[in-house]
């Protein structure tokens, strides 16, 4: 509903506008479409720098005693690495999409606060740079670690000054405390935005289910990221001002900031998890051309899984030495997230049964995700059963299934968004022969690099170690996990080939290329600023099912 | 996730691989029992649902070239959707309550009070290890001695941390419980079979995680006296090492390390009293021979990046005295 217009072009009697006054546009712009792919593209940069901190780290890991890297550097890349793939790439990738979709999906013409918009994604992205700084700025001083190396959940007293000298430690805590900030501000604009600027007729029950599954997460963004915000701050005062909140040596606890941090750290999870089963809610439809199979009950599940994910925070810490009793809860509510779970992924399948299902690229990378979550989902419920646990938290076990959430998961289902969502925003399809290739090349090398890791944690390989000794069966996994970093290595470049070539040169899309159902497809590709010429009144949750199939409207069976 | 779980019951253990699915002693015994259960329903469920996914893929595929008609849309179906919440509730309901019971199993058994009790301090990156009732006091090898079913002799640890967070976990022996700075937490195990197991910290701990390993010698009774009374006397004096000796009683050596009936009494390193009878060196980074020993006090930096002994500085002369003295502390 913003009344400010920026010029399109810089200057109509000029023609073409230069570069510089291209650029200026987009940094002063507070149109959320532009926004929202500022955010995704920034994140797939991070996600590059993110992928090469892996690959590092799966070459040192190749073979048995390497010396590759050392033990310092490897220790910044695992932080550095799962830092910014949570906060640098996952968040942010989420946000964009959020940004440029919610007010498309739900017809609005921008979102509620189109300035803190712009707020929030500059703070993020300065977060980023800050944080990333520390490898330039931070070895010149008192001899400390060029950036922070104590993991990415910064357990203490490692964090301490007495742990990590030097000021790489504070780098990651103002770093992460400014792009919290960034995720505070969006998540009250997304909200507010879903909660006040609906479309006439589009009441909270007809909303797509992205939309939905968005509101519950920014929520949950506020209830979950203020914690580690003031947990940041305590340990900040820590290393600052000499308080002792988590300074073991002076009486602190090295328990409370587990609490703290997986208090954040556990919501987190379904805060990047939730919105991929947005997409594949929004996706498996339209491509199997049938209506989702029982809205309510995935509306319930959403709300439901954000419920109980703010109470399953200590499954992370089963080995602590907590009570019998909190054990057998934890355990419990962790056990209680699967039914949730179980119900969407049932839903998707009947949302299948008995359509047509059409194996376009967001399709097949929706299906490689069904299976992969499928084993995530069930490796998750082991760990839910604590004794199992005992032994393989702090695994390989564990990074192969958290990667099987976030990788198998949640990734594929951002692939599937961008090759669903592309001719949208670009007004051009992405090729679907190299989308193939990108998906076929990625699915065996994600399983290459992930499956066997299981077995390195059950064989007694801890997580976060920079090599591992001879003989003790462990050779044969972690060199096919290696492999399997070229194949991802190669379907990553094929994905970068098509967005750069489609871009310029993919087939044109038109307003609706997929034949689909939600109100972002009843505007042109890509959307002009206002997004909609007249904004759309809406009967059903299928608006544009309405208008193709007047004789047989969405509205007369919900 | 079929594979997974098959594989999982064939990882099998040698002396030198870990599996969790090889237990030798009760607490890794009854997490094994409950694992595979969990594993058997696993790949039911996994079968079921991806059989599933497979029979959408395969039966609903689009016909090509059949685009114009839509098929009949279905918007839910309130038993169907009931029936698949409750069937998984009742299999979460079945593993929680097999979980609770084994939590309690483990976490409140009681302690013997013929139990072996060992403290068990964790330090960046090795293991102090003390037996408060026996006065004996080592390093990053624990002897224990062997359980059967009529003379039961479990051991009880109790872990403390001298500085961040580390976990201890030996797989065929007990799942971990963390060690963590400012807390007490306890554990036991309770080995039904002599020999070595092999076990590191679980906890990231700072550069040198991954040499921080810990050993767990499993003996006979009998073996088992022999080794303490050995740990408790003072090694003999050898006077042809005696200027190694005096090279080590000389030298900062002794501001962190302990060799008993010496002047030598510090605690930031490992006890050295008996350093021979330990089977490595730098908590497992390498054999404890005459030449890696030899190799570690020159520089342990060579052998472990980053740990936190200083190299001495000391010349080849010195260094192979102070290396001949060393060897006798057996």
């Amino acid at each position: 509903m913003t009344t400010t217009k920026f010029p399109l072009t810089a200057d109509t009697d000029e023609g073409v506008p230069s570069v510089l006054d291209r650029i200026h546009e987009w940094v002063v712009t507070v149109d959320h479409k532009r926004l929202g792919i500022m955010y995704i593209v920034m994140a797939l940069g991070f996600l590059v720098i993110g992928g090469i901190e892996a690959t590092l780290m799966r070459l040192q890991l190749a073979v048995p005693d390497a010396h590759f890297i050392s033990p310092q550097v490897f220790n910044t890349l695992f932080t550095m690495h799962g830092t910014t793939m949570v906060f640098l790439m996952g968040m942010p990738i989420l946000a964009g999409f959020a940004n440029y979709l919610i007010p498309l999906q739900i017809g609005a013409r921008d979102l509620a606060f189109p300035r803190l918009n712009s707020f929030a994604f500059w703070i993020t992205c300065f977060g980023g740079l800050l944080l990333y700084s520390s490898y330039i700025t931070a070895p010149a001083l008192y001899g400390g670690a060029a950036a922070p190396d104590f993991g990415w959940f910064g357990y203490a007293p490692l964090t301490e000054p007495t742990y990590s000298r030097g000021n790489a430690a504070d780098y990651w805590i103002i770093g992460l405390i400014i792009v919290g900030f960034g995720s505070i501000a969006g998540a009250v604009n997304v909200a507010t935005t879903i909660l006040t600027m609906r479309t006439e007729g589009m009441t909270l029950g007809r909303m797509p289910l992205f939309t939905w599954i968005t509101l519950v997460v920014q929520c949950m963004i506020l209830i979950a990221v203020s914690p580690l915000t003031a947990a940041l701050i305590l340990l900040f005062l820590d290393r600052s001002l000499g308080a002792h909140f988590f300074d073991t040596q002076a009486g602190g606890s090295a328990v409370l900031w587990r609490h703290f941090f997986w208090f954040f750290g556990h919501p987190e999870v379904y805060v990047l998890m939730l919105p991929g089963f947005g997409f594949v809610s929004e996706i498996i439809p339209v491509f199997s051309r049938k209506v989702i199979f029982g809205y309510p009950a995935m509306v319930a599940a959403t709300v439901g899984i954000g419920f109980i994910s703010l109470s399953v925070w200590a499954h992370h810490m089963f080995a602590v030495g907590m009570s019998p009793a909190a054990n057998t809860f934890f355990a419990i509510s962790t056990g209680l997230v699967a039914i949730p779970t179980g119900i969407k992924i049932f839903n998707w399948l009947g949302t299948m049964w008995g359509g047509q299902i059409r194996m376009k690229t967001p399709m097949l990378f929706c299906i490689g995700f069904l299976f992969q979550f499928l084993c995530a989902g069930i490796t998750g419920v082991i760990q839910a059963t604590v004794p199992f646990d005992w032994q393989l938290t702090e695994t390989y076990f564990v990074v192969a299934h958290f990667h099987f959430v976030l990788v198998g998961g949640l990734l594929f289902t951002i692939f599937a968004a961008i090759y669903y969502w592309f001719p949208k925003v670009t007004g051009r399809m992405l090729s679907e022969r190299v989308g193939k290739w990108h998906f076929w090349l990625f699915l065996i090398g994600f399983n290459l690099t992930f499956i066997p890791q299981h077995f390195a944690g059950m064989l007694g390989m801890p997580r976060r170690v920079y090599t591992f000794l001879p003989e003790r069966g462990l050779e044969i996994w972690n060199l096919v996990s290696s492999i399997g970093v070229a194949f991802q290595l190669a379907g990553g470049a094929c994905f970068v080939w098509n967005l750069i070539r489609s871009y310029r040169r993919g087939a044109v899309a038109g307003n609706d290329p997929w034949d689909a159902w939600t109100l972002e497809w009843a505007t042109s590709s890509p959307p002009a600023e206002f997004n909609f010429a007249k904004l759309p009144v809406v009967h059903s949750r299928r608006p544009l099912w309405d208008l193709k199939h007047p004789e047989d409207p969405d509205w007369q069976y919900e | 996730m079929v594979g997974l779980a098959l594989g999982a019951l064939a990882l099998q253990a040698t002396d030198t691989v870990s599996s969790i699915f090889a237990p030798v002693s009760t607490p890794a015994m009854k997490e094994a029992d409950l694992s595979k259960l969990v594993l058997v329903l696993s790949a039911i469920v996994f079968v079921l649902v991806g059989g599933l996914i497979a029979y959408n893929l395969v039966h609903f595929r689009a016909p090509a070239g059949d685009q114009r008609t839509e098929p009949p849309q279905v918007y839910g179906s309130a038993q169907v959707e009931a029936a698949w919440t409750v069937v998984p509730l009742l299999i979460i309901v079945v593993l929680m309550l097999a979980t609770a019971r084994v939590i309690h199993e483990v976490q409140a058994a009681p302690q013997p009070p013929n139990a072996v009790e060992v403290t068990l301090i964790g330090r960046q990156w090795w293991w102090e290890i003390r037996y408060p009732k026996l006065g004996v006091v080592t390093a990053n090898e624990i002897h224990i001695p062997v359980s059967d079913s009529t003379v039961r002799r479990p051991t009880w640890l109790t872990l403390e941390s001298a500085d961040v967070s580390h976990s201890f976990w030996i797989p065929r022996l007990a799942g971990k419980t963390d060690v963590i700075p400012n807390r007490t937490n306890r554990t036991w195990v309770e080995p039904f079979a002599t020999g070595t197991y092999l076990g590191q910290c679980a906890e990231y701990c700072g550069t040198q995680h991954a040499h921080m390993l810990l050993r767990v010698v499993v003996e006979t009774p009998e073996q088992f006296a022999r080794w303490v009374e050995q740990q408790r006397k003072a090694p003999a004096v050898d006077p042809a090492v005696e200027q190694g000796r005096r090279t080590f009683l000389g030298t900062a050596c002794i501001s962190c390390h302990t060799v008993a009936g010496t002047v030598a009494n510090g605690r930031y390193g490992p006890d050295l009293t008996h350093l021979m009878a330990r089977a490595t060196l730098g908590a497992g980074v390498a054999p404890n021979t005459r030449e890696k020993l030899r190799a570690w006090v020159k520089n342990p930096d060579d052998l472990k990046r980053g740990a936190l002994m200083p190299a001495m500085q000391l010349d080849d002369e010195q260094l192979d005295q102070l290396v001949d003295y060393l060897l006798t502390l057996r």
